[in-house]
């Protein structure tokens, strides 16, 4: 057999390859994984291991494959799940103190997908409180870490954020802890993340993966995906996250095609959209460099570029920071202190839900749900709420105009490299800006993908961005593979 | 606009969180400068433009009048911080 | 869950043109108008929730019809019933209203420990039904129109319990999520006697589409009455909410009362508050609801767990088409196919299981019987001797069949009609039929001619004097005459045939 070392290095494609050939087995394949964990635990990259159900569920995998009913790609593959989605039987807490305890007595419709097709859970990763963050610094269960350092620069030598709110599945795949991680996706939550970390981040198509047992933040947005080392991997991943679910009012009933089929290397044809509107001021000359430098690979390999117009882009990180705080605040109005999780008792009913709620949620969940509830309140509504909704309306519009003139649209995944634990926490929206290149695809509900291209002069990695039209996962997924190709990015060693 | 902290307290009362009042005048701060951020969306021309109501291009799927679920009275109490029997247990709700 | 009228319906106009002047109050100072609204809530017939599919069942054991949907656990999803969704189009086209091919549901949100989600899913802007108009017929048989204003479903809350323990409150979830049909009337109606009216025709309605059992025992319907008295012809006054009234007769009383209250106190020179106020059927008084704190803002928008409700109208209209005939259509009918008064086929409609009853009295299998003997022996002896025994005519002992073999032998002379009411007491008790009854006590009416002859002969010759006076015309005596006559055949006379033979012996 390989060394454990190796083990964790392996692709999901590769580890799959490996259990079918018997080169290891899943056990072998798992131990290695928490061994591993064992060892990283000061990236503080889970916030609840499993090694006993990880085991459980190799060991049958492994009776399964002996007996020749092995599921597919996925069996016997270890993964890390982010901490949104609900298991059950093991803590569920969406990085929140207000979900202490919290035990569900189901498991999420995605989650559940994955353990049907065979793969192990290691543990639950860490993540920003309720999925609301940009640098996984908002979590209960404290700061997740990059296993990146900077070579030089400012931040040379100090601990790096792995970007959020996905950072503990991130840092977790980064770090050969994990095979894949699921992940999801309100703003940028994945792709961000997988940028920071130096691997692929996909958020699907709005409606693709159900939602049903995810902890929600914004319900119009929030979408699982998987974050892995190769587009390959996020392929297969996602080939079992992705499905119907009728217990999901907006999931949406079409088959779920094979992804790693798509991935055929032959892009000739495509043609792919540069949004104009993504050239914005104080985007470092390294970002843009590496932009044009995807699109010359991608001209490389036969696809024509094309510009295109997005022009209510510069509204989607404002109309985002309506929309998502408003729905949450009403789905975080659930956490009350009666029915699960943390309650303080208070002199009554009114002052136990505040001092619970008040000691409950951190100060970024805070401030959203006051943002929340202050754009849906009497006499602002319109205003706001109605506004941004309307807003959202025509950049969905131009996404839609897009599509004529283009088959995907490439952009830089984020602004910036990883940055320093500590840095922009005292300017909310310094910190929002981080998702200003992923928002736009979010609020229109359409699949995009970041891949990681290329190195910072400080040596961090930078992710390039695909969007692609609505359920055009396929088209999306073949241009990533190529960019992918072309890049010979080098995960970190 | 500038949220004043007695918008502050109305608002954390509605969203009933417990907030000292030292707290307010530093948040309501805070606030002010995301909500005048977020208003630039005003100067977006919207006549005529229908909020969106779902990204989800799909008529909803409906269920069938069928009983399928409930009849687990031990997993809907599994995790409640109080519970009396069967009930749920809050303090005493005066109305 | 019950709530104030939402902000942009606060503006409702009423369509009830002009003033009767029978229905102005006097008040110490002069006449006053009466302007009430209705808020009912009616539990959807379903078998399963709104949303989830936990049962609706009344009585079941705390927490034990709850999904993990209704418990508001993180990450769980509302899924449309769509029987629910046809039940309120059904609703909507009994009430002759506009349906919203297109309707969107809201979250309504406030905290309350029986709520578990920490907002109710309601329709606020676009509800499944709009405008329509119902008429409500009053006992002295007039009627009167009232609007509807809308009609949109909505979620139940759990069950808060505050008297089983000394310092908390106990929370069953059985009822968080049961469909509600949310029936708003336009301030069309007048008085308390106008509101219970309303409130008795709504719920007619409502049980002969089968969209809403009706039973306000078990909380199935429940109405939130909106009052204000004004100056005739001048500005609505303020309005007190009434909240949760859950019978006919509770509604009138609170209306009553509300309406004397509000009247004292303006003539006193106060104010009414806009408040939220309850009913205490002991005392047959409204209280104040303890004052919130703070001014309700429940900062609707559309729920984004939800799609928006869509149907087309092939749908509305096959459902339309297959409506059962409505109350104020079947007593149409009973009026003009069996000549019934106005009256009496009012009071046989108002109960769908009533009309179905009396139909099956007078016409099974085509068996024409006299609908309006029919619909004296349903309305008086039936009705009369239900309510002695506290039954619904859906327990009567006495089967529509039976009533109608009753009627048979009434008709066929058989037996009269005084002895009928004998037989049918005996029906009710045994639950014979009676012509076994008539059978058995042998009560088969005397019909033959010789036997009352001889019976007659016998009467005039043992009273002369009587007799004289009948021959010079007393209709008194000839009143007694018959009545003896009864007497000696211990009532089983044909009394037409008696009446005819003293007329012939004695010359009329
Ligand atoms: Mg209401
Ligand atoms: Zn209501």
């Amino acid at each position: 057999m390989a060394g454990t070392s190796d083990l964790t290095r392996l692709t999901i494609a590769d580890a799959g390859a490996g259990l079918a050939a018997g080169d290891f087995s899943a056990r072998e394949l798992t131990q290695a994984h928490l061994d591993a964990m064992a060892a990283a635990r000061d990236l503080n990259a889970y916030s609840a291991e499993t090694p006993d159900q990880a085991l459980a569920m190799a060991d049958a995998s492994d009776a399964r494959r002996g007996q020749g009913d092995a599921q597919g790609p996925l069996d016997g593959i270890p993964l890390a799940i982010k901490d949104l989605f609900c298991t059950e039987g093991v803590l569920s807490t969406a990085g929140s103190h207000i979900l202490d305890g919290f035990k569900p007595t189901y498991e999420s419709t995605v989650t559940q997908q994955l353990w049907d097709a065979g793969a192990v859970m290691l543990g639950k990763t860490n993540m920003d409180e309720f999925a609301m963050g940009s640098a996984n610094v908002t979590s209960h269960y404290g700061p997740c870490l990059n296993p990146w350092k900077a070579a030089s620069g400012d931040a040379a030598g100090k601990d790096l954020v792995p970007g959020g709110s996905s950072g503990g599945s991130a840092s977790a795949v980064a770090a050969n802890i994990a095979l894949g991680a699921t992940g999801t996706d309100t703003g940028g939550s994945i792709r961000q993340p997988g940028s920071f970390c130096g691997i692929v981040g996909m958020k699907p198509t709005y409606g693709r993966c159900s939602r049903w047992g995810i902890i929600a933040f914004a319900s119009s947005l929030d979408q699982a995906g998987p974050l892995t080392r190769t587009v390959r991997d996020g392929a297969l991943m996602l080939g079992a996250m992705a499905g119907y679910d009728p217990k999901d009012s907006t999931s949406v009933d079409i088959p779920v095609p094979d992804y790693a089929a798509a991935l055929t290397g032959d892009i000739r044809g495509l043609r792919v959209g540069i949004p104009a509107e993504y050239r914005m001021d104080g985007t470092p000359p390294e970002i843009e460099a590496l932009w044009q430098q995807g699109r010359d690979w991608l001209r490389d390999a036969g696809a024509e570029i094309v510009d295109i117009s997005l022009p209510h882009t510069k509204y989607a990180l404002p109309t985002y920071y309506i929309v998502a705080p408003a729905e949450a605040s009403s789905n975080l109005a659930r956490y009350d202190g009666v029915r699960y999780g943390l309650r303080v008792e208070g002199e009554d009913i009114i002052d136990t839900y505040e001092k619970t709620r008040a000691a409950g949620f951190g100060p970024e969940v805070k401030r959203r749900i006051m943002i929340g509830t202050y754009v849906l309140s009497a006499g602002y509504y319109d205003a706001y709420y109605l506004q941004a909704q309307r807003v959202r309306t025509r950049i969905a519009d131009d996404f839609r105009a897009a599509w004529d003139k283009c088959d995907v649209i490439l952009t830089p995944t984020a602004p910036s490299a990883a940055f320093a634990i500590g840095e922009k926490m005292d300017d909310p929206i310094a910190m929002y800006l981080n998702d200003i290149f992923t928002v736009p695809a979010s609020m229109a509900g359409l699949p995009a993908i970041s891949v990681p291209a290329g190195l910072s002069a400080d040596g961090l990695p930078l992710g390039l961005h695909l969007i692609g039209p609505a359920f055009a996962e396929e088209t999306m997924l073949r241009a990533a593979d190529v960019l992918e190709t072309a890049a010979e990015f080098e995960g970190r060693q | 606009m500038a949220l004043d902290t007695d918008t502050v307290r109305r608002i954390a009362r509605l969203a009933r969180l417990h907030i000292p009042d030292a707290d307010l005048e530093p948040l309501a701060g805070e606030l002010s400068n995301i909500i005048g951020w977020v208003e630039q969306l005003a100067e977006v021309d919207t006549d005529g433009v229908a909020p969106m109501t779902s990204v989800v291009e799909t008529t909803p799927h409906l269920r069938d009048d069928v009983v399928n679920d409930g009849g687990y009275p031990d997993r809907v109490l599994a995790n409640a911080p109080d519970a009396e029997g069967e009930f749920f247990a809050v303090p005493k709700v005066i109305e | 869950m019950t709530d104030t009228a939402p902000d942009h319906l606060s503006g409702h106009v009423t369509t009830r043109i002009g003033h009767n002047q029978k229905d102005l109050v006097e008040g110490a100072t002069g006449p006053w108008e009466v302007i009430i609204g209705l808020e009912v809530h009616a539990q959807v017939t379903s078998e399963a929730k709104l949303f989830s599919g936990a049962a609706t069942a009344f009585g079941a054991e705390p927490n034990t019809q709850v999904s993990l949907v209704d418990a508001a656990m993180p990450g769980m999803l509302p899924v449309i019933n769509r029987e629910c969704a046809r039940q309120a189009i059904r609703t909507g086209l009994g009430l002759g209203a506009q349906i919203n091919l297109r309707s969107v549901f809201d979250r309504k949100n406030y905290f309350y420990p029986d709520l578990p989600q920490g907002y109710q899913i309601s329709q606020f802007t676009q509800p499944i039904v709009g405008e329509g108009r119902i008429t409500v017929d009053l006992p002295d048989g007039e009627s009167f129109e009232v609007g509807i204003e809308r009609l949109h479903l909505e979620q139940d809350a759990g069950k808060s319990i505050h008297d089983q323990h000394p310092q908390k409150t106990f929370i069953d979830l059985n009822r968080s999520g049961v469909a509600l049909m949310e029936i708003v009337s336009k301030p069309d109606i007048r008085s308390g006697e106008e509101a219970a009216a309303y409130l008795g025709k709504l719920r007619s309605i409502l049980r002969y589409l089968g969209t809403c059992d009706g039973d306000m025992s078990q909380g199935s319907m429940r109405a939130d009455v909106n009052v204000s008295v004004r100056r005739p012809g001048e500005d609505l006054g303020t309005r007190a909410e009434i909240k949760n009234v859950n019978s006919l007769r509770f509604v009138r009383q609170a209306v009553d009362y509300e309406v004397r209250r509000q009247i004292e106190l303006i003539e006193d020179g106060g104010e009414v508050d806009q408040e939220t106020r309850l009913f205490d059927a002991n005392r047959g008084e409204t209280r104040s609801m303890r004052s919130k704190e703070e001014a309700h803002d429940y900062r609707y928008f559309p729920d984004p767990d939800l799609l928006p409700l869509e149907f087309d109208q092939a749908f509305v209209d096959a459902l339309a088409a297959d409506l059962p005939e409505l109350p104020d259509a079947k007593k149409a009918r009973f009026i003009d196919d069996y000549g019934l008064s106005s009256y009496d086929a009012g009071v046989l409609v108002a109960e769908r299981e009533t009309a179905e009853y009396f139909e099956a009295v007078i016409d099974p299998a085509g068996a024409k019987r006299d609908a309006k003997l029919a619909a004296n022996w349903v309305t008086a002896e039936l009705f009369g001797r239900l309510n002695n025994a506290d039954k619904d005519i859906t327990e009567s002992p006495v089967a529509a069949v039976q009533l109608g073999g009753l009627i048979d032998l009434i008709a066929d002379d058989t037996i009269s009609g005084r002895i009928a009411k004998d037989v049918f007491a005996e029906m009710f008790d045994s639950g014979q039929e009676a012509a076994a009854i008539v059978e058995e006590k042998g009560l088969k009416q005397i019909t033959d001619t010789g036997a009352i002859e001889s019976v007659i002969d016998q009467l005039i010759a043992d009273n002369p004097d009587q007799a004289d006076q009948y021959r010079q015309g007393n209709t008194k005596v000839a009143g007694w005459f018959t009545g003896q006559a009864m007497k000696a055949t211990q009532g089983q006379a044909n009394p037409q045939m008696v009446n005819q033979i003293l007329k012939d012996k004695l010359g009329g």
